[in-house]
């Protein structure tokens, strides 16, 4: 089954006051639109335009800010426009990241006892997230559910929020995208690294705080580390980057304590692969080549 | 070096802010109040961009353990050395073991507090501006409190006790201000009227409003009907998630406008409609709890010409000092 072509609209631009630009590449979600972000996002950034102070990827959209005093933001929409037109094919898009394995703990204890205290703010409270998810998306077993949700990997198709958030966009083609409603009001609180579902996109909760996402499981490794204990964040406090590729991989309680461990002595360190990502091969077989890119993580 | 004796409501220590990394989730923070920020520390003759405190509501109460030059600007919030009453917007000496505190706040919300040789915490990704939500750098990611020691950098020795700004350079606050806006982003998600209301309505500040955004009520907003697109989320006022403008203005639920500032969130689901323009982000940021706000639609030009404007009361006041020295 292969990831259906979508054709996008024109891009809308559209100014965020003087300081930021923002355009939308289409209104719905798409790899394609996504692509099309990181591959404009990616060039807008080597081009180092002077005036141009933050470059934003956003899941079918992006969001630039500038220093109005350097560049005036029709000059900088002009720029964006004939990088659009540079970009225009999905080959355009090829990009170098990397595939990471990010070990979690599904229907975990503790997003399981945060749950049960909110129950006025779910939809069905007679039953847990995962129960409620599984049966809303026509799993006929909790465990088929489960499996579901982490067979293929994630793409990190936007970052933010609060620092280092990844919006999380499973690698198969639309119809078998796990679609959730989020809580019918926000709860005040939810364990740090749950593992969130929302709408069409998985998260990682970087830190405790309120939440309205589907809560599915722990992750047993932090994504935002401020002191910069771990040696993955000695250059930056947040691990997640736009256009990472990461597979979640359910362990047992027992794998995630030792990780758990490691992380507390300071020598966790996740395990990551390069890879050059091609959305053509993608597009055509994506069970088959995410196969291949799980191969490079775990071969 | 200062000893904290008190730390007030909430006061943090804040630069010119953090920049670069808004795509990780990272936003700016810094002063909110950017004009009286960088006054402050023309008047104790540090480089404009040093770290302050910045005082949210009311004053934190410091102990110097050395001499020090010390200028506040910003909301009207009385300086007194031991009880004796001291000016703003202009600089004094504090001898060592003098306690600095304050009075009760008049107008604004957000007085500065810069000390010669600014406020020494450790860079943290470029900025020494405290981030509170996720603990990210100033003192300790926090504001401050009883028993905490902020050290002071090297003063430069180029200003002295009585350096002050003229009136005509110093802000007014009123409890009702009109901020300028350029609608766009998502906007066309709301319905034509509720746009209209949007900009018609007196709207009122909520108790929720701090770094991060402050939350308006007054009217409630309806958003166009339509078959969410894949992605977006079923609630109308959700769209596929977006990056959000610092001084941007999202209305979840069609309830409560949020008008983000510099500890903004810096994207979600909600349709952004409007952003306030950077000229006018210090005046929000000095608006308070129960005060009055309404929104008026502008062009680019305008917004532009606004910026220069403001670009110009700055360097009327370095001209004015004679900085930068």
């Amino acid at each position: 089954m292969s990831i259906e072509a979508v054709e996008l609209p024109e891009p809308r631009y559209s100014l965020g006051g003087d300081e930021f630009v923002f355009v939308e590449l289409d209104q719905e979600m798409s790899f394609q639109a996504n692509f099309k972000s990181m591959g404009v996002c990616t060039e807008l950034r080597e081009r180092r335009l002077p005036g141009v102070t933050e470059i934003c990827p956003g899941n079918a959209s992006y969001l630039v800010r500038l220093d109005p005093d350097t560049l005036h933001s029709r000059d900088l929409v002009a720029e964006l426009q004939e990088i659009d037109a540079s970009v225009a094919g999905p080959a355009a898009y090829t990009f170098e990241t990397r595939i990471v394995d990010v070990p979690v703990l599904l229907d975990d204890p503790w997003t399981r006892e945060t749950m049960d205290r909110f129950p006025d703010r779910r939809q069905d409270p007679t039953v847990t997230d995962v129960e409620f998810a599984a049966r809303l998306n026509g799993f006929a077993s909790k465990e088929d559910f489960l499996g579901a949700l982490v067979a293929s990997p994630y793409f990190v198709t936007m970052v933010g929020f609060v620092p280092g958030t990844p919006w999380c966009f499973q690698m198969v083609p639309r119809e078998r995208i796990i679609q959730v409603p989020k809580y019918v009001r926000p709860r005040t609180d939810t364990p740090p690294l749950t593992f969130g579902y929302g709408g069409a996109f998985g998260c990682i909760y970087p830190v405790r705080g309120p939440g309205g996402f589907q809560m599915f499981g722990i992750f047993a490794a932090p994504i935002f580390d401020p002191e910069q204990r771990l040696p993955d964040f000695a250059d930056l406090i947040v691990f997640p980057r736009p256009g990472d590729i990461f597979k979640f991989r359910p362990v047992e309680r027992d794998e995630y304590d030792a990780v758990r461990a490691r992380v507390e002595d300071g020598s966790f360190r996740y395990e990551v692969r390069p890879v050059e990502f091609e959305p053509e091969p993608f597009f055509a077989e994506p069970d088959a080549y995410n196969e291949g890119l799980l191969a490079r993580l775990y071969g | 070096m200062i000893r904290v004796v008190g730390g007030g409501l909430s006061t943090t220590v804040q630069d010119a802010g953090r920049f670069g990394l808004y795509h990780l989730g990272v936003p700016p923070s810094g002063a909110l109040d950017g004009f009286s920020y960088r006054v402050a520390n023309m008047l104790v003759g540090n480089d404009e961009g040093a770290a302050v405190l910045e005082a949210t509501y009311s004053g934190p109460t410091l102990e110097f353990t050395g001499d020090a030059l010390v200028a506040v600007t910003g909301a009207e919030l009385p300086p007194r050395i031991d009880g004796d009453d001291r000016p703003q917007w202009e600089a004094f000496g504090v001898a060592a073991g003098q306690v600095l505190d304050f009075g009760y706040l008049g107008g604004g919300a957000r007085a500065y507090v810069a000390v010669a040789g600014g406020i020494d915490v450790r860079e943290v990704l470029g900025s020494r501006s405290t981030y509170t939500l996720t603990g990210v750098g100033g003192h300790q990611g926090r504001r401050l409190q009883e028993g905490d020691e902020l050290a002071v950098g090297e003063p430069s020795g180029r200003a002295r006790p009585g350096t002050r700004v003229g009136g005509a350079a110093r802000p007014t606050f009123s409890r009702e201000i009109e901020l300028r806006v350029m609608m766009g982003l998502c906007d066309y998600r709301l319905t034509g009227e509720s746009a209209e209301q949007f900009l018609s309505t007196e709207w009122t500040i909520t108790p929720e409003a701090d770094r991060v955004g402050y939350r308006y009520r007054g009217a409630e907003l309806r958003f166009a009907e339509r078959e969410p697109p894949f992605g977006a989320g079923h609630d109308p006022s959700n769209v596929v998630d977006v990056g959000y403008p610092v001084g941007s203005i999202q209305v979840p639920g069609g309830i409560e406008p949020i008008l983000l500032l510099n500890d903004a969130v810096t994207g979600g689901g909600y349709a952004t409609i409007a952003t306030v323009i950077s000229a006018d982000l210090e005046r929000a940021a000095q608006s308070k709890t129960n005060e009055r706000t309404r929104f008026r639609p502008v062009g680019l030009d305008e917004a532009l010409e606004a910026r220069a404007e403001r670009r110009r009361r700055l360097e009327a006041v370095r001209a004015e000092l004679g900085a930068p020295f």
